[in-house]
C-alpha cells in the first residue's frame, strides 16, 4: 500500500555546522489493513520519516535527497505536482499529531475545522460538512455532538481534543492514518480510551496504520509489525511477538530492558549507557557501537547492512546476526 | 545537625493539608465569584527517613502542588506540615532558609529551571555560596555521573538526560536530607530514564535519602517507592506498601490506572479497564466519592454519589488504605 525505499531527509544546521542526517536511507512497506509501528528515542528520525511521506518538512532547512521513493497507490509522492500531492493529503493519507492544541485552528469551531476537508476534498456544501462532522463526533465518542460542533478548541479536555483531531483525519475515510505520538501527551486512562478508539476504527474502516512512537508498550499492544529506528537508520524489523520474543540488534535488546515494568520481577532497571549522538556527527561503522556492550573491531569499521536473521520478516542491522556465539561469550 | 531519629520514626510528616485557589470573578472582577480550585483537599502521609514515597496521580490530581507547599514554594491553604519534627509553616524566613537546605527539590524540565546563562558549574556554585558550604562542584559532578569537564558547560550544550544530572547536584549541593522528586525522569527516553533512577536509587542509599517521589507512571515509581499513595482531584485514594498495591490494588482507579499501562509483552492477556470519560475540574468536585462518575465497579450505589467515602484500612494487610465503600469486594 505503501512503500518507502531508501528515504533521506537531511537538514541543513544554522551557523553552518554541517547537515544532520536526520533520516538516513530508511526502508519499509505498510500493508493494506495491518498497523506498522515505527519505535525509536528522540532524535531517531521517526517524526521526519512521517513528515516525510507528506512532504511535510519544511524546505529549508530540510531536504528530500533525490534518490529517495515513497510509492502510494503506484505513484512517487515525492514527484507528484503540488496540486496531486494535495489530493492525497488529508484525503487518502492522513495524519494525526502529538499535540492536539498546537494542531487545531484556535479560532474555528471544531466543526468547521472536521468539516474543511470534506469540502475541499468531497466538495461538499457547507451544510453537508456540518453534519459530517456531527457523525465523525459521534464516531469518535464524544457526547452531544450536536452541541459540541460549535465549540471552540479551548473548551475542550486533552482528550476531547485528541478525539477532534483523529475526527479530522478520518472525515475523508483515508487509506493510510499516519498517528505520530498519538496518545503521549495524555494522562494513562485518556490514553487507553483513545488507543481503543483508534483500534476499534481501524476494524471499522478497514485503513492502514503507520504508528510513530517512542513507547515499547505500545507497540506490543497495538502493532502487528515493527520497525526500530536508531540514528537515523532502521536496526531491526520483524513481526510484533517475533521482536520481542527475540529482540536482536543490541539497541532493541537494551530498550526492552530499560522500560519500567509492572508485571516482571523487580530488579535493578537496565540502562543504555551514554547518549544519542548528535545527527550531524553520527559514529562511524555501526552507529550504536559507542554504546553496545558487544562491540568489536568489526563494528567500527564497517556499518553492516539489515541481515536476515533467518526468521520470515526479522532482520537486524547488526554483525552478531552473522557471529551469534560473540552474543554467548558476553553474557 | 540534629541527632538521628530513631527508625521507624517520620522524617516527613503532612496532616491535613489542603491547598485551594481563588478562582477570578469573570467580566473583570465584576461577575458573580467562583468556586475555588480545590487542587489539594485534606492529604495527610508520612515518610520514614531514608524511605522513598511514590505519589501517582495523573494531570490535576494535585500531586504536584502536595510536593511545593511542603516546601513552602507555594503557601497551604491550611493543614500542617513537620520535618525532623518542627512545623514547617510556623517558621520565620530566617529559619525557614535553614530548612530549605535540609528539604530540596527536582524539578520535571531541567532546561526550563536551569538558568540558561550560568554555566553549570555557576549553577552548582550558587547554592554552596547561599549556605556557606564548602562542597566541590567536581565531585559534586562526579557523583552524579558527569565529568568534571562539564562544569564548565551550559545547560544548552548538554542532553536531557546530562541535564537532569546537573538538576540532582544541585539538590545534593547543600546535602538535604529529604528531596522532592517532582516528574523527574517523565521528559526523558526510555534509555535515559533507566540511568536517571538508577542514580537516584543509589544516591539514596549512598546518603541515606529521603524521597517524596511524584509521577504520573505507576510502573516508573514500582522501581523507586517504598510505599505508594495514589491521588485522585486533590485527595489520596489509596495508599500501602508498594508491593501490596501493585499485587492487590484496592480502589477502582488504581486498578483502572494499573491496567492502563501498556505492557512491553504482546501476549500480555491483561484485562484493560478503560474509564469512561474525562477527569472532572478541581473546581467543581462530584459530590460523595470524587470517582463515582467514572467508577466501574459493579457495586457502585447510591452511597457514593452522597456520602465521600474516608481512607481506611482495608484488612487482612494493615497498613493498606483505601477510600472506597466497596474496597473489600472483587471488581
Amino acid at each position: 500500500m505503501l512503500r518507502v525505499r531508501d528515504l533521506k531527509t537531511y537538514f541543513v544546521t544554522e551557523h553552518g555546522r554541517g547537515t544532520a542526517r536526520a533520516v538516513d536511507e530508511v526502508s519499509f512497506d505498510l500493508y493494506p489493513g495491518e498497523t506498522l509501528g515505527i519505535v525509536g528515542e528522540s532524535g531517531c528520525g521517526k517524526t521526519v520519516t512521517s513528515l516525510s511521506i507528506l512532504r511535510l518538512v519544511p524546505e529549508p532547512p530540510g531536504h528530500i535527497l533525490p534518490g529517495s521513493l515513497i510509492e502510494f497507490e503506484g505513484r512517487n509522492l515525492l514527484a507528484l505536482p503540488a496540486p496531486e500531492l494535495r489530493a492525497v493529503r488529508g484525503n487518502q493519507i492522513a495524519m494525526i499529531f502529538q499535540e492536539p492544541m498546537t494542531s487545531l485552528n484556535p479560532v474555528f469551531t471544531v466543526g468547521d475545522q472536521i468539516g474543511e476537508a470534506a469540502i475541499i476534498h468531497q466538495h461538499l456544501s457547507r451544510k453537508a460538512a456540518r453534519a459530517r462532522a456531527i457523525e465523525m463526533l459521534k464516531l469518535v465518542g464524544i457526547a452531544d455532538p450536536e452541541e459540541r460542533v460549535d465549540d471552540y478548541p479551548h473548551q475542550l479536555s486533552g482528550g476531547m481534543r485528541q478525539r477532534v483531531m483523529i475526527a479530522m483525519a478520518l472525515v475523508c475515510h483515508p487509506k493510510v492514518l499516519i498517528a505520530d505520538e498519538p496518545t503521549t501527551a495524555l494522562d494513562v486512562t485518556i490514553q487507553a480510551q483513545i488507543l481503543e478508539l483508534l483500534d476499534r476504527l481501524q476494524q471499522e474502516l478497514g485503513m492502514a496504520v503507520l504508528l510513530i512512537t517512542h513507547d515499547l508498550g505500545l507497540v506490543a499492544g497495538h502493532a502487528d509489525r515493527v520497525v526500530v529506528m536508531y540514528a537515523g537508520r532502521v536496526v531491526e524489523t520483524a513481526e510484533t511477538t517475533e521482536l520481542f520474543d527475540r529482540p536482536t540488534h543490541p539497541y532493541t535488546e537494551g530498550l526492552l530492558a530499560a522500560v519500567p515494568r509492572i508485571d516482571a520481577p523487580l530488579a535493578r532497571l537496565h540502562a543504555i549507557p551514554g547518549q544519542v549522538p548528535a545527527a550531524t556527527a553520527w559514529p562511524a561503522g555501526c552507529r550504536f557501537h559507542p554504546r553496545c556492550p558487544y562491540a568489536w573491531d568489526k563494528c567500527i569499521a564497517q556499518e553492516p547492512p539489515l541481515l536476515e536473521t533467518g526468521v520470515t520478516g526479522h532482520a537486524a542491522r547488526c554483525w552478531l546476526v552473522t557471529e551469534p556465539e560473540r552474543r554467548q561469550a558476553k553474557r | 545537625m540534629s541527632a538521628p531519629r530513631p527508625a521507624g520514626q517520620p522524617l516527613v510528616e503532612v496532616r491535613d493539608l489542603v491547598k485551594h485557589y481563588a478562582a477570578e470573578r469573570g467580566w473583570f472582577g465584576l461577575g458573580r465569584p467562583r468556586p475555588p480550585v480545590r487542587a489539594v483537599d485534606g492529604v495527610s502521609f508520612a515518610i520514614g527517613g531514608g524511605s522513598t514515597l511514590g505519589l501517582v496521580g495523573e494531570s490535576g490530581s494535585g500531586k504536584t502542588t502536595v510536593g511545593r507547599t511542603m516546601l513552602r514554594l507555594q503557601e497551604a491553604t491550611s493543614g500542617r506540615v513537620f520535618f525532623e519534627g518542627s512545623d514547617v509553616f510556623a517558621l520565620d524566613s530566617g529559619r525557614l532558609r535553614a530548612l530549605r537546605r535540609r528539604m530540596q527539590i527536582v524539578f520535571q524540565d531541567p532546561y526550563s529551571s536551569l538558568n540558561p546563562r550560568m554555566t553549570v558549574g555557576e549553577t552548582l556554585r550558587e547554592p554552596l555560596k547561599i549556605h556557606h558550604l564548602s562542597g566541590e562542584v567536581s565531585s559534586l559532578l562526579e557523583e552524579v555521573g558527569l565529568d568534571p569537564a562539564f562544569a564548565k558547560r551550559y545547560p544548552h550544550e548538554l542532553s536531557g538526560g546530562q541535564r537532569q544530572r546537573v538538576g540532582i547536584a544541585r539538590a545534593l549541593s547543600v546535602e538535604p536530607r529529604f528531596v522532592v522528586c517532582d516528574e523527574p525522569v517523565s521528559a526523558l527516553d526510555v534509555s535515559v530514564q533507566a540511568q536517571v533512577l538508577n542514580l537516584l536509587a543509589d544516591l539514596q542509599s549512598r546518603r541515606r535519602l529521603t524521597y517524596l517521589f511524584i509521577a504520573h507512571d505507576l510502573a516508573v515509581v514500582r522501581h523507586i517507592a517504598d510505599t505508594v499513595a495514589v491521588m485522585y482531584l486533590g485527595k489520596i485514594v489509596e495508599r500501602a506498601p508498594a508491593a501490596e498495591i501493585y499485587a492487590l490494588p484496592r480502589h477502582p482507579y488504581t486498578r483502572a490506572l494499573l491496567s492502563a499501562v501498556p505492557e512491553p509483552d504482546p501476549r500480555a492477556t491483561k484485562r484493560r479497564i478503560v474509564l469512561s470519560g474525562d477527569i472532572p475540574s478541581p473546581a467543581h468536585p462530584p459530590p460523595g466519592c470524587p470517582f463515582h462518575p467514572r467508577c466501574p465497579h459493579p457495586k457502585k450505589s447510591e452511597r457514593c454519589r452522597t456520602e465521600v467515602p474516608p481512607l481506611r484500612e482495608v484488612p487482612p494487610q494493615s497498613g493498606h488504605l483505601a477510600a472506597c465503600h466497596y474496597a473489600e469486594q472483587p471488581m
